[in-house]
């Protein structure tokens, strides 16, 4: 598995969305994209990429686009 | 028979552990099982020597990371470090202080801004980043070490007394919301302890204390130890919320 789609199961599993809703359209506060799902989203992103984010990445991270550019940050290629 | 206050395998952040109430809590955690991450602001040469004496007497596993609490970026460091080495946390015991005393009208502005630095932004810095490596493992406990003096207040002590009650305000906040992530949150309000916080009272203020508490002793830092290994281990598994008073029945 690549690490977009990875990226992708992460979401659809933590928002319990269908993968096709997962476009760079996607952002906080649609769908069920709330403020306790956010957590668990970034602590499923973090056990998938092994990593720890900093709190103003986990306040940035927005919109799938910007969690794209935060890991990419990170050295996560996409 | 097999010790309920078993923490093999646990890895535990005692805030503030190079001396009194942080150190006597890393030895007892240490001595239960628990692999020992030491902090303070003090020097890195005292923790160190701090972590040989845990691995010497406890054969136990121990690190030492020297922060300030109170600094936001540093408390993030650190966490970043425990997640890179651990992946996990499961108690972290926010006892990290500062005793500030003057009468209203003789406080100064830095004097409020470091006490609140340490003794609340600090365990709110702390709380939030040990929660979110908590969650992880759907697990862990928080026992953060307010004062008797932010339960009933004391002549001198606003500052303090108001840096203490707004550390209960967090706990009592923080185990509302971290219950559903099975992370407990619970303080302790020590009463009079023999630390080093206490040795420039005068006499009269140190009898005056000790009249004070109704088991007519001073309490010794083993005895908050204790009360921290009781709300780290699984004896304590469903309580969260609590403030528990280490104060011998004390009255201010």
């Amino acid at each position: 598995m690549d690490n977009i789609q990875k990226l992708i199961k992460t979401f659809t599993e933590s928002l319990e969305i269908e993968p096709e809703i997962v476009t760079d359209e996607l952002s906080y506060g649609s769908s069920s994209w709330d403020s306790i799902a956010h957590l668990a989203l970034v602590a499923s992103i973090e056990i998938e990429f092994d990593i720890m984010l900093s709190s103003d990445e986990v306040i940035d991270m927005s919109s799938f686009k910007k969690a794209k550019e935060i890991l990419g940050k990170r050295g996560i290629q996409f | 028979m097999e010790s309920n206050f078993n923490l093999n395998g646990k890895i535990a952040l005692v805030t503030g552990s190079a001396g009194g109430i942080g150190w006597a809590t890393a030895k007892t955690l240490a001595r239960y099982g628990a692999s020992v991450i030491l902090n303070d602001i003090k020097s890195k040469e005292l923790l160190e020597e701090r972590k040989q004496e845990i691995k010497r007497d406890f054969n136990s596993e121990a690190d030492a990371l020297q922060f300030d609490v109170g600094d936001f970026d540093a408390v993030q460091n650190a966490y970043n470090d425990i997640f890179k080495k651990y992946k996990r946390l499961d108690i972290l015991v926010n006892n990290a202080g500062s005793l500030f005393d003057n009468l209203v009208g003789m406080i100064r502005k830095q004097d409020i801004e470091q006490t609140f630095s340490t003794n609340t932004n600090g365990v709110i810095y702390n709380l939030q980043s040990a929660a979110r490596l908590m969650q992880r493992n759907k697990s862990g406990s928080i026992i953060n070490i307010a004062s008797i003096v932010g339960r009933v207040g004391n002549e001198g002590q606003v500052v303090y007394g108001g840096s203490k009650a707004a550390v209960i305000g967090i706990t009592l906040s923080a185990a509302r919301e971290l219950a559903p992530k099975n992370i407990r949150v619970n303080a302790i309000a020590p009463g009079f302890i023999n630390t080093d916080l206490i040795k420039f009272l005068s006499p009269t203020i140190f009898n005056q204390r000790l009249n004070s508490v109704k088991m007519k002793r001073i309490g010794q830092p083993e005895d908050v130890a204790n009360a921290v290994l009781f709300l780290a281990s699984d004896l304590s598994s469903y309580i969260t919320g609590q403030i528990l008073g280490v104060d011998g029945g004390m009255i201010m």
